[in-house]
Parts: C-alpha cells; sequence; structure tokens
C-alpha cells in the first residue's frame, strides 16, 4: 500500500546535514524526501496529497535513540517492542536501538530476527537491534558478532552490565572490525560500585546510602579509550555521567582515539539532589551525580566531545520500585521525556542552539552508528520529527504510551514536545492540538 | 498548658528536627525518669493504644527498652520479628504497612536494614513511625538518650566537646548524634581510620581526629562505636587486634587527658576491641545511665507523638479543674 | 483592650484564709501525726509549701510535703490537641498508712483530683485521703468534695477564676476575669 504523498507546510526545517535553516515546506512521495523549499514553492500535481500545517513548529530528520531497553523478550509486562516503538514515536524518535539485555539474552541471530519481525509487527518507530558481546552477557565467551550482524544487530554491547575483563573487551574491540560495528559499554568497576545506589558524596553520606564514586565509570573509560588506542576498535561509551569522563573522552579524542559517547537527558538537567527522600524513580545506574558534573557534560555535548544524546529508556513495575531505595531497580524511563527535558534544560536554558540538540538527537546518532537518518537530504527515506519548541506541558507518567511509569519528571512543568513523527513517509505518531 | 512545637506524626531522625523540638523531648523524659524508680512503674497514659514494634533487624536491648517504655505508659504492645527485605521471601514492606493499617495500630516502632525504610513506612500508614534505626541512617531515640545522658552530667549541651569514635562509615547512630548534637550547640568531632570514616565527612561540620589520643585531648565526652566484624571481613580494617592498638580507649589512654572524660557507648559493647573492661566498668562511664535514659527519652517520645485530636479538644473545651 | 479582673480575695485576705486552713487540715486530723500534705502542679504546691508553713508556725512541727503531677493520669489527653507540659511529681515518703492532704487551687469540675486519686493509688494506700482547696467554684461533674475549703465562689460561664502566687506570678491573689482574656 503506498502512502499518498505527504507536505509538511511551513515549518521551520532545520537540517545540520545539509546546514539547512529556514522556513518552508517539505515534500514527501512513496516513503522518500522528494524536494523541500520555500514555502508554497514545492509543489506536486496529480496523485493525493495529505497536507500538515507545521507553522510555528520546527521540522527536523527524525529523532535516533542509540540505547534503550524494550524489555521483550522476557518482561513483556513492563514493555513489549510495540509498546516501546510507540512510546518511541510518541516522542519523536523515528528509530531506537534496542539493547541485548532481555531474557533470554540477545546474543544469536534467531533473537536478533525475532526482535527485528517484532518492530515491523508494531509498525511504529524502526527498532535496531543489538546483539550481546558475550553469551548471555556472562563476559566469558564471545557472541556470534557475524551472524547477529547478518541478522540485523547494528552494534554489540553487554549493557546494563560491565565487560569486567579487559582481555575480553580487547578482543571485542578486535573482532568488531570485521563488522564496522561498535562495541558499547556500561563503564562501572564492579568493586568500587557494589551495592551502589547513588552518587558517592555529601548526600549519600546524609542519607545512609553506599556510594558509587565516580571514579568506578572513570576507570573503565579510560581502559575502554586505551585498548581502543591498542585495536583501533570503535568503543562507544554509555551514558557518560562526571566531568572525569568528560575529560578522558577529550584526551582519547585529541590523539584520534576511534571513541564515541553518550549522555543521558537526566544526566544533562537533574543532580543527585533528586534522591531526596528517598525517591527510587530518581535511582539508575550510573546515578545522578553533582551540579559540577551536570555542568561538564553539557558543556561536552555543546562542543560535541560527548557525541549524541540517548534515552537509556528503562521501565520497570510499579511494584519493583515502591521498595526500600536499596533494593528498588536502577532505571527511568525516558523516550517520551527526552525531547522536552533536551529543550527545556539546554536550549531553553542557554546551554546550545536548537540546531545543536537537533544534531545530537538525530544526525550524531545516525553517523555513530552508521544508521540511515539523520538528514533531510533529497532521496533519504523520510524519517521526520515535528515539534512544537515552546509549549508549555506537565509530564503525567500515567498517561505514557510506554508501559513504564517511573519518571523523576511527575508532575514538572517542561517545555516542547513532539507533535509528528514521520517513518518511511507514514505517520506514526500524531499529537493533535488542543485549540 | 500546651507544649510548644509539635513533633508531628512521626520520629524518623534528628535531622528534620529543629533545636527546640529537641529541647522539648529531653524536657520531657525528665519526670519520665521518676517513673522508673517507682514501686508501681506504670501511669495510665496511653491506655488502650495499640503500639507494634516491627523489627527486622534481630535487636534485643532496643526493642526491649521500647517494650518498656510502651508497657509502663499502659500501652498495648505486639512485637513483629521478621528477616527478610521486600526482596526476600515474606512480605513486602509495603504490603506489611498495609496491613498494619488496616488494624488499626496506634503506632509502629520500625528497624530495618535499609536506610529510609522508616520514612518509607510513614509514607503510607497513618499510625505514628518511630524509627527505632533504618539501615546506616539514623537512631534518633539513641541520639536522645546519649544528649540526655549529656545533659544530665554537664548541665548543658552547647559548648561541650564530644567525639564520636569508631566505625561512623556504617553507624546510624553516629549520624543522629552528629545532628541533633550540632543542632543543640555542642561541638562535634569524629575519630576513627578514614576507611571507616565516609568521604564527605569533611562536609558534616565535625571535626576530624585521626589519631584516639588527639581526640582524647580534645574532647569532653567520647561516645564509643561498637566496631562490627563484618567491617573486617569486609576489608574495612585489616584485624580487630590492630584496631584496638590503635584506636582502642584504654585506662592508659585516658589517663593522658587533661581532663576527666565522659564515657558513653551505645551498646553492646566489644570489650577489648574499641573499648577496654577497665575503662567500660570505671568512673566515669555512663553507659549503664545511657541504658535508664533509654527508656525515659522512649517514654517521651510516645508520649509526645501519641498527641491528641485538636478538634475533639474544641469540643472538650469547658472541661478543666 | 484591657482586661476586666475582679478581685475576690488580696494578698493580706489570701494569707489569712491559708492559716485558717491549715488549721482545719490540723483540726481533722486531731493533731500532725502521720500528715502528709502534697500539692498539685503548679500552683497546688505552691500553695502547700505555705499550709505546711503555717502548721510549722502554729505547731512547731514540720509535716512531711510532697509535689504531684496529674498529667500523665488526665482523662482527657486524647483530646486535648498538643501534648500538655509533664511536671515533676514527688513524693519523697512513703503514704502507706498515712493521712494524704491534697491541696489544690481550684477546684472545678472534679477531674483533677480524680486523676491525683489514681496516682496516689500506684503509690501506695494511705490511711486517709483528704482534699483541701483554696477556691470553690463548683461546677462538678465527679462526685468530689472538699473537706476544707478556702473560698466559695460563684462564677457564670464565661468567666474563670485565678489564683496567682508570688512565687511564679510576681503576686499573691485570687481574681474573677472573662474567659477569653488571657
Amino acid at each position: 500500500m503506498t502512502a499518498p504523498a505527504l507536505l509538511l507546510r511551513g515549518g521551520r526545517i532545520i537540517d545540520p546535514s545539509q546546514h539547512l535553516d529556514e522556513i518552508g515546506d517539505v515534500l514527501i512521495v512513496d516513503g522518500r524526501i522528494e524536494a523541500t523549499g520555500r514555502v508554497g514553492e514545492v509543489r506536486r500535481d496529480g496523485d493525493a496529497l495529505q497536507t500538515i500545517d507545521c507553522a510555528g513548529r520546527i521540522v527536523s530528520p527524525g529523532f535516533v535513540d542509540v540505547h534503550c531497553h524494550l524489555r521483550e523478550p522476557g518482561r513483556e509486562e513492563v514493555e513489549t517492542i510495540a509498546s516501546g516503538a510507540r512510546a518511541a514515536a510518541a516522542g519523536g524518535f523515528t528509530a531506537v536501538c534496542a539493547m541485548p539485555n532481555t531474557d533470554p539474552v540477545t546474543d544469536n541471530q534467531a533473537a536478533v530476527g525475532f526482535i527485528i519481525r517484532q518492530a515491523n509487527r508494531a509498525g511504529a518507530a524502526r527498532v535496531y537491534p543489538i546483539g550481546a558481546i558475550s553469551i548471555g552477557e556472562q563476559g566469558k565467551t564471545l557472541a556470534e558478532f557475524g551472524e547477529m550482524v547478518g541478522a540485523g544487530a547494528v552494534a554489540v554491547s553487554d549493557d546494563g552490565k560491565p565487560v569486567v575483563s579487559a582481555q575480553l573487551m580487547r578482543t571485542a574491540l578486535e573482532y568488531a572490525r570485521t563488522f564496522g560495528i561498535p562495541v558499547a559499554d556500561h563503564c562501572e568497576e564492579p568493586t568500587l560500585a557494589a551495592n551502589g545506589a547513588m552518587n558517592e558524596g555529601i548526600v549519600s553520606a546524609r542519607l545512609g546510602l553506599k556510594g558509587i564514586p565516580s571514579e568506578a565509570e572513570e576507570i573503565m573509560a579510560i581502559r575502554d579509550i586505551l585498548l581502543a588506542r591498542r585495536t583501533g576498535g570503535h568503543i562507544h561509551l554509555c551514558h557518560m555521567s562526571t566531568r572525569g569522563s568528560v575529560e578522558l573522552i577529550r584526551w582519547g579524542k585529541e590523539r584520534g582515539i576511534n571513541v564515541t559517547a553518550e549522555a543521558c537527558p537526566h544526566h544533562l538537567s537533574l543532580t543527585e539532589e533528586a534522591v531526596e527522600g528517598y525517591d527510587t524513580n530518581a535511582k539508575m545506574n550510573p546515578p545522578l551525580r553533582t551540579a559540577d558534573d551536570v555542568v561538564a557534560l553539557q558543556e561536552a555535548v555543546r562542543d560535541g566531545t560527548i557525541d549524541v544524546i540517548a534515552t537509556d529508556h528503562a521501565p520497570h513495575h510499579y511494584d519493583e520500585k515502591e521498595r526500600e531505595f536499596a533494593d528498588a531497580p536502577n532505571g527511568i524511563v525516558g523516550l517520551e521525556t527526552a525531547l522536552a527535558v533536551n529543550l527545556t534544560w539546554l536550549v531553553h536554558g542557554g546551554v546550545m542552539d536548537v540546531t545543536t540538540l537537533i544534531d545530537r538527537m538525530s544526525c550524531a546518532p545516525a553517523r555513530v552508528f552508521k544508521l540511515p537518518g539523520g538528514t533531510l537530504r533529497r532521496g533519504s527515506a523520510a524519517d521526520v520529527t515535528v515539534f512544537d519548541p515552546d509549549v508549555e506541558w506537565t509530564v503525567d507518567p500515567a498517561r505514557f504510551v510506554s508501559k513504564g511509569r517511573n519518571s523523576p519528571y511527575a508532575g514538572r512543568t517542561l517545555r516542547g514536545r513532539a507533535e509528528l513523527t514521520v517513518v518511511d513517509g507514514q505517520v506514526i505518531y500524531r499529537r493533535y492540538r488542543s485549540s | 498548658m500546651s507544649a510548644a512545637g509539635a513533633l508531628g506524626k512521626d520520629l524518623l531522625g534528628l535531622e528534620d528536627l529543629s533545636g527546640d523540638q529537641i529541647r522539648l523531648i529531653l524536657d520531657t523524659a525528665e519526670p519520665f525518669k521518676e517513673i522508673s524508680e517507682r514501686a508501681i512503674k506504670k501511669v495510665p497514659t496511653l491506655r488502650g493504644s495499640t503500639i507494634v514494634n516491627l523489627f527486622f533487624e534481630a535487636s534485643t536491648r532496643t526493642r526491649v527498652s521500647f517494650e518498656f517504655a510502651e508497657k509502663r505508659l499502659s500501652a498495648d504492645t505486639v512485637n513483629v520479628a521478621s528477616t527478610g527485605s521486600s526482596v526476600s521471601k515474606g512480605e513486602t514492606l509495603v504490603d506489611t504497612a498495609r496491613n498494619l493499617e488496616a488494624m488499626r495500630i496506634d503506632m509502629v516502632v520500625i528497624r530495618h536494614g535499609a536506610s529510609g525504610a522508616a520514612r518509607f513506612l510513614a509514607e503510607r500508614i497513618e499510625s505514628n513511625v518511630i524509627n527505632a534505626g533504618d539501615g546506616t541512617h539514623e537512631h534518633p531515640t539513641q541520639g536522645l538518650l546519649d544528649m540526655l545522658t549529656l545533659r544530665d552530667n554537664f548541665g548543658h549541651l552547647d559548648g561541650i566537646k564530644v567525639a564520636i569514635c569508631g566505625d561512623v562509615l556504617h553507624s546510624r547512630v553516629a549520624r543522629s548524634n552528629i545532628w541533633g548534637l550540632k543542632k543543640m550547640g555542642a561541638e562535634v568531632a569524629v575519630c576513627g581510620p578514614r576507611s571507616l570514616l565516609p568521604n564527605a565527612i569533611d562536609e558534616f561540620g565535625v571535626t576530624v581526629f585521626e589519631r584516639i589520643e588527639d581526640a582524647i585531648q580534645w574532647a569532653d565526652a567520647l561516645n564509643i562505636l561498637r566496631l562490627q566484624l563484618e567491617r573486617m571481613h569486609a576489608g574495612y580494617i585489616p584485624s580487630l587486634r590492630e584496631y584496638n592498638r590503635v584506636f582502642g580507649v584504654s585506662r592508659e589512654r585516658l589517663e593522658r587527658a587533661p581532663k576527666d572524660l565522659l564515657i558513653l557507648h551505645p551498646g553492646p559493647m566489644n570489650r577489648g576491641v574499641e573499648i577496654d573492661s577497665d575503662v567500660a566498668d570505671g568512673p566515669h562511664s555512663v553507659i549503664l545511665d545511657q541504658v535508664t535514659n533509654g527508656v525515659a527519652v522512649r517514654m517521651a517520645v510516645l508520649y509526645l507523638l501519641a498527641g491528641g485530636k485538636p478538634e475533639l479538644a474544641e469540643a472538650a473545651k469547658g472541661g478543666g479543674r | 483592650m484591657p482586661s476586666r479582673q475582679t478581685t475576690v480575695l488580696d494578698a493580706r485576705a489570701m494569707d489569712r484564709v491559708l492559716r485558717r486552713m491549715a488549721d482545719e487540715i490540723v483540726e481533722h486530723n486531731d493533731g500532725t501525726d502521720d500528715l502528709i500534705i502534697v500539692g498539685i502542679q503548679r500552683r497546688g504546691v505552691q500553695l502547700a509549701r505555705r499550709i505546711v508553713a503555717c502548721i510549722a508556725d502554729r505547731e512547731k512541727v514540720d509535716v512531711p510535703s510532697g509535689a504531684l503531677d496529674i498529667t500523665l493520669y488526665r482523662d482527657d489527653l486524647q483530646t486535648v490537641g498538643p501534648r500538655p507540659v509533664v511536671g515533676p511529681t514527688d513524693l519523697p515518703w512513703a503514704i502507706d498508712g498515712k493521712h494524704v492532704v491534697i491541696v489544690d487551687d481550684v477546684l472545678y469540675t472534679g477531674r483533677t483530683v480524680r486523676a491525683a486519686l489514681d496516682e496516689l493509688a500506684d503509690f501506695g494506700r494511705p490511711k486517709r485521703i483528704g482534699l483541701a482547696v483554696l477556691v470553690d467554684r463548683g461546677g462538678r461533674e465527679l462526685p468530689i468534695q472538699p473537706d476544707v475549703v478556702g473560698k466559695t465562689v460563684d462564677i457564670g460561664d464565661g468567666e474563670r477564676i485565678d489564683v496567682l502566687v508570688d512565687e511564679l506570678d510576681g503576686k499573691d491573689a485570687v481574681v474573677v476575669a472573662a474567659t477569653g482574656d488571657a
């Protein structure tokens, strides 16, 4: 079934991949970007044309989230590939990469294929599977990178867990070169971080909670950077959270090492103080850190030291989070709040302009993970996000599309929201404006 | 006549209380001491109230102290012991809370291994909740009885120098003492190896002594914390013997002090580890007074928390002498 | 707004009344043997001390005395709102077999005396308990009557009667004021 032609009219088109920033129209035909141009200049005769008015909105390449947890197979009561892909669409994401810490772990070609099939069935955002580095994420035996890539995996990671063995990380980086994929690491030195529930500092000392020192992340980050130097492989550092990590990444990039990094919206906006009162919705790994770390991360996203913003969307059941802080699982949802949090703290907060933000959420993720997308160039697949950068709204987790409700932004008023998400020329999400 | 600075619904910690509220509790504890000296150690004040002692961690002395306090106020008490946390087998803390609420319990005294557990319970039930120790966070009644004991001996708390010695990192008693003493104007120091002090201790507003001799030179009173065997097994210190040699409070060390130091210990003591027997049983030890004061302080807390209902007070106006 | 106060007894009158009360107490007891005077917190305590001083003056005997705080025995603790301050109870002498005379400043509903009787029962078993009050204002809600009364005063709703003592209030007096005044 071919989609009718789609015209997005009168929005502010911002495409960092073409250095484009103008008010205009975008014409989509047969799932591809046919043309962009000044308002009224883009025409199409003949076939049925659906027109959507985008005045006052920004039209950008679709957002790509390279780090999220869709929980299927194994924890379907908490999220499925379908509900997650729909949640992504509601957040303006046209594609997400799903981490392999499912149950069973996604460490073989059949599991990768299953995820792709489920995603196709859902018909919402694209889902690219990330395969495990080691069988069962046990950190012992290498998984079959080649077969997983052949089935559709775009990267490998043991996320959820660190790769403890430096030898295994070295081998993974070398082996992954054959397939041109990044190795993504969750940087956490296990003995320093053991049983930690939040950042180690004055707040953890006061609350009587065991802390995770920033060194637990930094020690593994520098280890991975050095191994990338030795092997020539591509290391991608997940959810960076400290000033020290930023400095180490900068050191690596200055020396031409193939290291890329991501930061999450919550580490770019909240601090360890969000844990006061033992709020388990502020518990995640790596934990929220200090205001100084937030400033360093924001600056690193601005100057590109940190290449991409990813959500680390991690839904958990209400019952699991409704318990003593030390026993509650780590993780918060983020697909539906990422854009608003980033706009509120980074753009409206004066740290960077919206063009830079779009790059970090769309162009850079696609480039770093070698995915299609991140551009509105003529002929490319029509993955487009239309968003209102200014509208104020209050976060109500009960109304999330995701099955997960664990968000630290509940009740907060944020600025900016996705309104239309288009994948392959199909509208997969539309938010109707209230009059 | 009514007391200033009501305590609110719960007693979760001393960090949340003001100096006036702490003073109120200590002043209220005074008349309760006398009741424990009577032949009939009972007043009818909490008659008909139901109090549950919900202890998730084994603790004989604190639980017994609370039980005496409750029974001397004529309350009905029930002890519930559980060894599990929410993740182990058995009822979750949330369900326990809901069941207690359904049974119309008036007050719950809770001791739990997770920091924040008392607040977790207090936010979910209407009964008064008293924190008898949550993880490594706070043990407010211990802090209060320590302060009462100090005040009995010095006559006041402000300007008194108290050194808390031992495993401050894992100690809820240390934290409660630090918050309480500072609010009452005392000067507080901690002393122990850095591996047993929180990394952020310098931000607590206390002096840090790395040698016990320095703490002894400075202090008016020492509050000596129990060193737990698990700390040695977890590698925070190499051995108990070395701890005693380097940090133990001994008579020889105390003799070099410029004045007679008051000796406190929350108990139970490891004689020969953090404290030597001749110090524990010596003339300046007030460890047994702490135990006596513990019952009085807990009675005071129960009395103050089991507040009346002001709306009924309006109706009751006119009833007087 | 100035409070309208009527002085029922001034300092001299109060002193005379207390002396007469002390004499009556000794008379009812046929002497001072086995007598213990116990004042109820707060102002009953000061009045008890005055009575003991009067007896010492007259009979040349120091009668034992004590103080009783009845807060923990009140029957209205559940409804009174924020917790009342608990004062000290000090009964240094055993009361078994003694004649205890409870002293209070104002007798009204009788509930304070009931609480005092309950509390004394927890200390022992006196041979006899008597009640001496400086002011009886009527309005009993319990079957309690005083053995020795300083002055009976009839006041209406909307009025209250207060006993002031020098040790706490700076002067001795018994005053009537409208309720609502401090």
